[in-house]
């Protein structure tokens, strides 16, 4: 088997007296997706940001297996290579667009900065790569130097995962990347996803209260609640056969469509 | 060994926990092994267990107790106790799973849905479409559905692509839960050649049918879960 990707361990956070994650562990390895569930409240999306390193924990590590092979504590690499790190060789999905995307910035140049960011300077290799992506997350070429904000909302989350795939990176991460879209738009971002990070080997945490979200993308699961993870193991097996009485409450609160 | 799959003393339950923790027994006490070139049909009244033991077998349901080993080449696998990435990669080389119903992927067209099921089992590009394309034909699938995704198709049409899904790779222990439930008997036949052949190349497989037909047409032996009754079932 192979070796872990990245490395949790009892990673914890406090907001006053409040728990927002507690004690939370796991591996995960290349192109494994790991999907984050719980509803609102749970701590499933502070256990992102504290994975991301944009919080800092109370107490717990996060470890990343570096390109050169070693497990690093992110917490003791520089702000600087940090940034790097996560510019680069990570990717986040935001449920909010606007978070993940400049609005004011062209779509080519939204893909084309996190190039630059490697160091690329070349306009026409940085534009080649722009269009190469869009035509792969479906953006027609013709919308190259439009910006965003003039896009939908399933176009905008096409257009984040394009900028952060652009530098091929090993690990992303994605809060509710589907939530707020219309079906058929979500049913097209989501096979575009499974897709892609079949391909591209990705490993990916996918954080999402939809059910159906996690079976169709993730490998493995883990239920949270109230900061903890009251169940993980084998997405189908979670799914189809709860152990937990919270996790038979959400399998049975779901809606079949 | 020589078993491609046992089943040791398994037992599984049911706790209900939005219903004041009821327990369900389901099956206890479950022995049995499948041999290569062996069909193993499982046999009882609905509600007995039969479909309990195929998602046991293949990682889908948990177990209460007991070890369910899957000979992975020259490894035993216990699946109770695997870890996820261990399952994951027996569904990949080992274990094919055939339901009565397909779980679609939306967008995808049929023939890249059946395409898609022989790369994760291990075939090339090339191999996977040439023999998605056979499976589709030998299961009278007509071409002109091939490009299109099977979500708006008849139960017999999903039937049959799941079919050609769970048969497309070389994996050597399949567990097939009432594959033919809604095809004509033509298809059936089709469906019982397929299988023959298969066990023909030395897979076992482990099989709930009640088309009495397409069971004498394919069952080396026939094993009545009723044996299997939890010893006292709970108020």
């Amino acid at each position: 088997m192979s070796e872990p990707l990245l490395q949790v361990r009892g990673l914890t956070k406090r907001y006053g007296a409040r728990l927002a994650c507690a004690d939370v562990s796991f591996d995960l390895v290349p192109g494994e997706v790991l999907a984050i569930v719980g509803e609102s409240g749970s701590g499933k999306s502070t256990l992102l940001s504290l994975i991301a390193t944009e919080l800092a924990p109370d107490s717990g590590t996060v470890s990343y297996r570096m390109r050169d092979g070693a497990l690093r504590d992110l917490a003791g690499l520089s702000e600087a290579g940090r940034r790097a790190l996560m510019r680069t060789d990570w990717g986040f999905v935001r449920q909010d667009a606007t978070k993940g995307l400049r609005m004011a910035v062209s779509a080519g140049g939204n893909v084309g900065e996190r190039l630059m960011g490697l160091g690329e300077r070349h306009y026409g290799r940085i534009r080649a790569q722009a269009l190469d992506w869009l035509g792969r997350v479906e953006i027609d070429a013709g919308r190259i130097d439009d910006p965003p904000s003039q896009f939908s909302g399933g176009m905008r989350q096409r257009l984040q995962i394009a900028r952060n795939l652009v530098t091929a990176p090993r690990l992303v991460l994605m809060d509710e990347p589907t939530s707020g879209l219309d079906v058929s738009v979500q049913a097209r971002l989501l096979d575009l996803i499974r897709r892609l990070s079949a391909e591209l080997g990705l490993a990916v945490i996918i954080v999402t209260h939809d059910l159906a979200v996690a079976r169709l993308l993730s490998h493995r699961i883990a239920v949270m609640r109230a900061g903890r993870v009251i169940e993980t193991g084998l997405t189908d097996r979670v799914l189809d056969d709860p152990e937990h009485a919270y996790t038979q409450l959400l399998v049975s609160s779901v809606l079949a469509a | 060994m020589t078993a491609l799959l046992t089943f040791q003393d398994v037992a599984k339950s049911f706790t209900l926990h939005l219903r004041d923790g009821v327990v369900l027994p389901v099956v206890g006490g479950v022995s049995l092994s499948v041999a290569p070139g062996e069909c193993v049909v499982l046999g009882g009244p609905s509600g007995a267990g039969k479909s309990s033991l195929l998602k046991m077998a293949y990682g889908n349901y948990r177990c209460d107790g007991g070890a369910i080993l899957v000979r992975d080449g020259d490894t035993i696998v216990d699946v109770v106790c695997a870890d996820p990435r261990v399952v994951l990669a027996l569904r990949a080389r080992v274990i094919a799973y055939v339901s009565q119903f397909l779980r679609v992927i939306p967008r995808v067209s049929t023939l890249d849905v059946v395409v898609a099921a022989g790369r994760e089992g291990g075939l090339s590009e090339e191999t996977a479409r040439a023999r998605a394309k056979d499976l589709l034909a030998r299961l009278n699938l007509p071409e002109r559905l091939w490009g299109l995704p099977p979500a708006t198709f008849s139960g017999g049409e999903q039937q049959r692509v799941n079919i050609a899904r769970g048969l497309i790779a070389d994996r050597p222990l399949l567990l097939l839960d009432e594959p033919t439930a809604s095809l004509d008997a033509q298809n059936r036949a089709v469906v019982a050649e397929l299988v023959r052949e298969k066990l023909a190349a030395g897979a076992g497989v482990l099989g709930i049918f009640h088309d009495s037909e397409m069971r004498d047409a394919v069952a080396t032996r026939i094993v009545d879960v009723t044996r299997f009754a939890p010893q006292a079932r709970a108020a």
